[in-house]
């Protein structure tokens, strides 16, 4: 007993003191940095919080954002239907699509949509390229599967006989939609879209690669405060600002899914085939599906093969090279290779804390120890809202000195990858285990089961189900990490999306192509790490 | 007894084999753009004897914010990749230790900063002219600043954001330097002309351009005076040309000052200068042959506009530049 109540002692400080010495510190430490003038010095605050350009940039970031997460629930409620709810021939086919977007890394993601939107792009004409229009589409491109499959897992529980009721008492299709099926849905809804709105109003790479028209965001003022103006101060304060934000959707979002887990009973498994009543939102997914998110990664792998007027796999031959004309540092093939291995490290430290952490999020408690959980639960979700700028420069400032002097350490891109790897590996793990009726444990360990064995036996399989896409959240999220990474970067651990994003920044007329090139491979690498998990998942009986 | 001697012998000889592992390694601190090959790094570490590692967190803005950031604590030995445009905020904030190699030539003497920026490579950012265009056209092309800013050519115009870019800062650079105090005026004059600001580099160049592939609509870029060497058809304006150095030094504090000269010297060399076309797309600070295609087209501007390195107030510029827009 005394053992087991030391490894749920450890399963908590493990993860707590990890979070804290690799994102706590290192943040806190580039925040205080900035601020922190033989005490805080209230003149910086008044000026840049009285800048008018702070709050045309901060205006722009919730404006993206807002129109980013509409967007999505809009074309994603629909989607969740059709892919969830109904039932049709090729419907996994089509989950796949609608997933793959998710798991592209944000770097890609832009890539696509200059390859469709740019020069020699087939919409080019449209002018789009550069525009609040082109970021709003790839954040909506982007986030559309977090929609149909947090709405879709709910939809397809949902009891049929409430609505079906409310027609028989004379309510229309919609009215019975609207009245009955929205507000059941509406949980669903409003927490998929909080953990929207965060991607969207911090996303970095698919900022750097698509350009921020207008005033940018915060993002890309923090990211331009501290490397074109070197004002640490002014960034540090934009920085606070955008955490205020962050833990604002953050709190919503808490609030809103713990609403969700109290209206959720598990009711079986609930589809209809496809009927013909159901025309209106099919036609809108299968448009959404095919102009929104097939067409992109059609134009990247076409413009991947475009060479001069003509066709051609050069391109691909030239990832053996680090570029032509304004070359340099690791060749493409080499980037993969350390993109491989940093994420299998990355993957392994993720899962080594985010697993006892999952463990210890999903148990049930009371009291002040609930509370305790609920802030840990909202804590480890932090590093997907706090500049990738502050994170960078936050740890080569902090873990700088014995015995943390991390800075010329293979280790040290890796652990960066894991702390922003770990909210998803958590999050990926803890609604199964969570779903796990107390009963089940109470009952074996009256029948005289250890609580090793307990955990073996009832927490185990759970686990095992959950732990294939656990991985492959971490995988596919290191892969696609550029950030921080880019920041860290030195020759033997420039990644995929690091090079990806310096080729297109280069002169030299096959830099481009050969970035495209390299995105389509790493949304290959990242499209199968996903789609093995899936495979490798299994349903505990 | 025995045991213990062995024991300390032992634990003494890695100690040496410690230390000396770390007086070895000499760290450079570059920009994402350099390249050096194996064979140079094999050379290098021959010649001096240190091992050498690199560093390469971002362009020259990065850089700096690094050095200031772990100024305390450095972790690189020396830095390159510091350019004129920047260079004095490292004097400035005292980031540099002072060092002039006895390796540059005497040409190149009037280019160091401070005794303590060493230069290693130029190069020209030029207005580049897609000369087919006016020709087809029967339009005399621009020849100087001041020209591009009637509204005639202003509306032909690609240039980049100075805040997300290096070319496009150092052609506010230029701006700023031509036209002193009335600075904000001429870009007034550009802007409402119908200049477009691409946000980096390969936009500008290769979305924006009708040179490079014969596409884009403006048939006036910014751009490097080398450029033309890879495009056909295209050229640049001499007169427009702002002159960009990049520099090295030894970082304050370092660990290993004696490796940072070293590598300073050895960037120097005959052998390093000559590569730096080819792999850097700049021009040697020392007296080297350049590659065919650039003598043709792409010397450097025999009459840039010059600035100096201590006078380019950075944030002053840039922030007035975003209050212009």
């Amino acid at each position: 007993m005394r053992l087991w109540r030391a490894a749920w002692t450890a399963a908590v400080i493990i993860p707590v003191a990890f979070l804290a010495v690799f994102f706590l510190y290192p943040t806190g430490a580039m925040l205080v940095r900035g601020i922190w003038q033989d005490g805080i010095d209230p003149t910086g605050f008044t000026e840049v919080l009285t800048d008018r350009r702070t709050w045309l940039v901060t205006g722009q970031t919730l404006y993206q954002a807002a129109l980013g997460t509409v967007g999505a629930i809009i074309l994603g409620v629909p989607g969740a239907y059709v892919l969830y709810r109904c039932s049709f021939r090729g419907q996994r086919a089509a989950r796949a699509l609608a997933t793959i977007p998710f798991v592209l890394p944000t770097v890609v993601v832009g890539v696509a949509f200059r390859a469709l939107l740019g020069r020699g792009g087939p919409l080019e004409s449209l002018g789009m390229d550069q525009t609040v229009t082109a970021v709003i589409l790839a954040l909506v491109f982007f986030n559309y599967a977090v929609v149909v499959r947090t709405v879709g897992g709910l939809w397809q529980t949902l009891d049929p006989r409430a609505v079906q009721a409310a027609r028989t008492l004379g309510a229309s299709r919609s009215r019975a939609f609207l009245t009955v099926t929205v507000p059941q849905l509406a949980p669903a809804i409003a927490s998929a879209g909080a953990i929207v709105f965060l991607f969207c109003s911090t996303s970095y790479g698919l900022v750097r690669t698509l350009g921020s028209p207008g005033y940018g965001t915060l993002e890309t003022e923090i990211w331009r405060q501290s490397t074109s103006m070197l004002d640490n101060r002014t960034a540090a304060i934009l920085s606070l600002l955008q955490i205020v934000i962050v833990i604002l959707t953050l709190l919503v979002s808490e609030a809103l899914s713990r609403r969700t887990a109290g209206r959720l009973q598990l009711r079986s498994r609930h589809v209809t085939p496809l009927a013909r009543a159901d025309a209106a939102p099919l036609v809108m997914t299968a448009a959404t599906m095919v102009t929104l998110i097939a067409f992109p990664l059609i134009a990247l792998v076409t413009r991947s093969f475009r060479v001069g007027d003509g066709w051609g796999t050069d391109n691909y031959r030239l990832l053996g090279t680090s570029g032509t004309g304004f070359a340099g540092g690791a060749t493409v093939f080499e980037a993969i290779g350390n993109s491989l291995r940093i994420g299998l490290i990355a993957t392994l430290i993720a899962l080594a804390i985010g697993v006892p952490l999952a463990l210890v999020l999903s148990r049930r408690v009371h009291g002040p120890l609930a509370s305790g959980q609920s802030i840990l639960a909202g804590a480890i979700l932090l590093p997907l809202g706090v500049s990738a700028v502050t994170v960078g420069f936050g740890f080569s400032i902090a873990l700088d000195s014995p015995p943390l002097d991390l800075r010329s350490s293979p280790l040290l891109v890796p652990i960066a990858q894991a702390v922003v790897a770990l909210p998803l590996v958590v999050r990926s793990l803890t609604p199964t285990l969570a779903s796990i009726a107390p009963g089940r444990r109470e009952a074996a360990a009256t029948l005289g089961a250890s609580p090793w064995r307990v955990l073996a036996t009832i927490d185990g399989p759970f686990l095992l189900r959950g732990l294939g896409i656990a991985i492959g959240f971490a995988y596919a999220t290191s892969l696609g990490e550029f950030g921080a990474t880019s920041f860290l970067a030195r020759p033997d651990s420039q990644t995929l999306p690091v090079i990806i994003v310096r080729l297109l920044g280069r002169p030299g007329e096959n830099n481009y192509g050969m970035a495209m090139a390299g995105a389509v491979v790493l949304a290959l690498l990242a499209a199968s790490i996903m789609a093995a998990a899936e495979a490798a998942r299994k349903d505990p009986r | 007894m025995k045991k213990t001697a062995v024991g300390l012998v032992s634990l003494a000889l890695l100690a040496a084999c410690g230390s000396d592992a770390e007086e070895e390694a000499v760290t450079i601190l570059t920009h994402d753009s350099f390249v050096m090959s194996e064979e140079q790094i094999a050379a290098f570490e021959e010649e001096s004897g240190y091992t050498l590692q690199t560093i390469a967190p971002g362009d020259g803005g990065v850089l700096v914010n690094q050095l200031i950031l772990n100024r305390d604590n450095p972790q690189a030995d020396g830095v390159y990749g510091v350019d004129t445009f920047i260079a004095r905020t490292v004097i400035e904030e005292a980031l540099l230790a002072p060092y002039t190699s006895p390796a540059l030539p005497e040409s190149a003497e009037s280019l160091v900063v401070a005794d303590s920026l060493t230069p290693i490579d130029q190069g020209d950012v030029c207005i580049n002219i897609d000369t087919a265009w006016f020709e087809e056209e029967g339009m005399t092309p621009p020849e100087g600043l001041e020209d591009l800013r009637a509204p005639e050519y202003a509306a032909l115009t690609a240039v980049i954001d100075p805040a997300t870019s290096s070319p496009g800062y150092a052609f506010l650079v230029a701006t700023a330097t031509e036209f002193g105090d009335d600075w904000q005026d001429y870009w007034a004059d550009l802007l409402d002309g119908g200049a477009r600001v691409a946000s980096g580099w390969s936009d500008a160049y290769y979305s924006d351009f009708s040179g490079a592939d014969g596409d884009g609509p403006y048939p006036l870029v910014l751009s490097y005076s080398s450029s033309p060497a890879a495009a056909p058809g295209t050229d640049y304006l001499p007169d427009t040309c702002v002159r960009q150095v990049e520099y090295a030094g030894v970082v304050e504090g370092a660990a290993n000052p004696e490796g940072a000269q070293a590598f300073i010297d050895f960037m120097l060399s005959d052998a390093f200068q000559s590569s730096i076309p080819e792999n850097m797309y700049m021009y040697p600070v020392t007296d080297q042959e350049l590659p065919a295609e650039w003598q043709e087209v792409a010397e450097l501007s025999d009459t840039p506009i010059m600035v100096d390195p201590q006078r380019v107030d950075r944030g002053e510029l840039l922030s007035a530049f975003a209050d212009l827009r």
